[in-house]
């Protein structure tokens, strides 16, 4: 709905209220438009009024409360059953923060056929100075890393917050680029 | 129907046995008093915790949960809040018409809540009058409004107090003449009589397309009068601060705050005695059972819930439209309400002639 503009009148509000589908330029025409109008707003107000309500109580629902899929609690790097991750340690993640949260470690090692690659040693991450942007998630090329739904990071120092997200003793994935297609798929995990 | 003046009556010959008849009548007006008071508190809470409750539900959330159950509590505790604060006094104001201010809206309200018949017998103020005195008293509350704007010494207030006498002002007449068409088919000013003359049907019922018709103005134009959504534009806080009560704290803005939630429940009481009533159980003519059971249920809790239901029509209201420019409010009175309720009069003064109501 907007002002109805034909009449110089109308600019000031003097005209007809409301611009409607209907006939606009006689007197009952927009009484009758504006109240059915009203009328679905009331209609649509009074069908909210008995939904489900969104508010969680949370302290008291800690057990069964379920975060909404895309929110974005903290960076972590899904590791399969073989506690293999998909990280490469190209640095693209580093690059793509803003704000310095990650710094990838990485080392060069020799593979059997003796090409030389770069292998991932530490993923450090900075909770603290992270503000979930997710650039870093949709630079990755291997869906390594994603945001959980975990948000009861509060740490009582600082020095807490700093996070390694490789977990010790995991191993590259030998093939990770296979995951590279299913980008929205395994966002969440 | 029990009928309270028996109560009253018995309670006048107690006192008139220990007092002359002078000090009995004292005594009854000051326990009278301090009965509204009182009542007005109890339900000027009830009413905060309703409408936030209400408008909670109304945008999917829960409202208040925390302190007591259901957060039942948690007006009690503004209110104590309320009453330890500061109250401040800023410079420049005119103190005199400052402190008065809140207490002439206070005014209004109380007088025009003792005219609310309650139950059978429970009428504070009843003369033949009694709806033209309360449309008198109930206008007194708009001096309140402008003495706070002007005597505070700042350009929101005074704004504010403007826009809410333009609004008051205006809004009163077709809210007037809204009661005017049913005390045109009631044939009484005299509340009690209006009251006990829907004993056959509520007055919108037996009015039918006139009654209604002023039914739902009168629901517009009592929103309008209450500063309530979506006429709140004397207190728009994003552009007004807070209008006309900005300068107020503690317990002066407390009476505003009162004042506003009363005066709610007062047009919806009106509203429920008017149209729907009184404290007048629901009589089907013809289906005599049904009627002695409906007689059963005690007149305060038709009364009040009859209230309470206008109460939750005026929330549903509220939190439902956006808030209309100080000109479009004008146009809406003057271009639409005035003329429909104007015609409305007319077309129930043929009705009640004609004898085509039932």
């Amino acid at each position: 709905m907007e002002l109805s503009t034909p009449s110089p009148w109308g600019r000031l509000g003097w005209g007809p209220m409301y611009k409607t589908n209907m006939n606009n330029n006689n007197y009952f025409g927009t009484l009758f438009s504006g109240l059915c109008s009203l009328g679905t707003g009331l209609k649509t107000t009074m069908k909210e009024f008995f939904t489900k309500k969104i508010t969680e109580q949370y302290p008291e629902n800690r057990k069964e409360l379920q975060m909404f899929d895309r929110f974005r609690g903290a960076l972590t790097m899904p590791h399969n059953e073989a506690n293999e991750h998909r990280c490469i340690a190209c640095g693209l993640c580093q690059n793509a923060c803003p704000n310095g949260t990650i710094r990838v470690v990485s080392e060069m090692v020799e593979t059997e056929d003796g090409k030389k690659k770069k292998q991932l040693v530490r993923y450090e991450y900075n909770l603290g100075s992270c503000m979930f942007c997710q650039l870093c998630t949709n630079a990755c090329p291997h869906d390594a890393i994603a945001f959980s739904n975990e948000f009861e990071n509060a740490v009582f120092d600082r020095n807490k917050l700093i996070l390694t997200l490789n977990k010790p003793g995991s191993v590259p994935s030998p093939n990770p680029s296979t995951r590279a297609g299913s980008k929205m798929s395994e966002k969440n995990k | 129907m029990f009928d309270f003046s028996i109560v009253t009556n018995w309670i006048h010959e107690w006192l008139l046995s220990l007092m002359p008849e002078g000090w009995a009548i004292f005594v009854e007006c000051v326990a009278v008093g301090i009965g509204i008071i009182l009542l007005y508190a109890l339900l000027a809470i009830i009413l905060i915790y309703m409408e936030r409750k209400v408008c909670a539900a109304f945008q999917c959330r829960l409202g208040p949960t925390r302190v007591g159950p259901w957060g039942s509590i948690q007006v009690i505790c503004d209110v104590l809040k309320m009453l330890t604060k500061e109250i401040f006094t800023p410079k420049g104001v005119d103190k005199k018409l400052y402190n008065l201010a809140p207490y002439m809206i206070l005014l209004a309200s109380f007088l025009t809540f003792a005219c609310l018949p309650i139950s059978k017998g429970l009428e504070v103020l009843d003369f033949n009058v009694g709806i033209f005195f309360l449309l008198a008293a109930s206008s007194i509350g708009v001096v309140g409004i402008l003495l706070a704007g002007w005597s505070s010494n700042n350009k929101f207030s005074i704004i504010g107090a403007m826009r809410s006498g333009a609004q008051i002002i205006s809004y009163e007449l077709s809210a007037g003449m809204a009661i005017l068409t049913m005390v045109v088919l009631a044939g009484t000013m005299q509340i009690s009589d209006m009251v006990s003359g829907q004993s056959n049907g509520w007055l919108i019922f037996t009015g039918h397309i006139p009654a209604l018709i002023a039914f739902v103005i009168y629901l517009i134009a009592g929103n309008a009068e209450c500063n309530r959504g979506p006429f709140d534009l004397p207190e728009a806080e994003s552009e007004l601060t807070a209008g006309y009560h900005t300068e107020y704290s503690g317990m002066g803005f407390g009476f505003f705050y009162l004042a506003e939630y009363l005066n709610l429940f007062i047009v919806a009481a009106i509203a429920a005695t008017v149209f729907l009533g009184g404290w007048m159980p629901l009589h089907i003519p013809g289906l005599d059972g049904f009627n002695t059971v409906m007689d059963y249920i005690p007149g305060f809790v038709w009364y009040f819930g009859k209230a309470f239901f206008v109460v939750f029509l005026m929330m549903w209201m509220r939190w439902s439209f956006p808030r209309l420019r100080i000109d479009q409010i004008l146009a809406l009175e003057w271009k639409y309400l005035v003329p429909i309720s104007m015609v409305n009069l007319l077309l129930m003064a043929i009705i009640v002639t004609l004898g085509w109501h039932f």
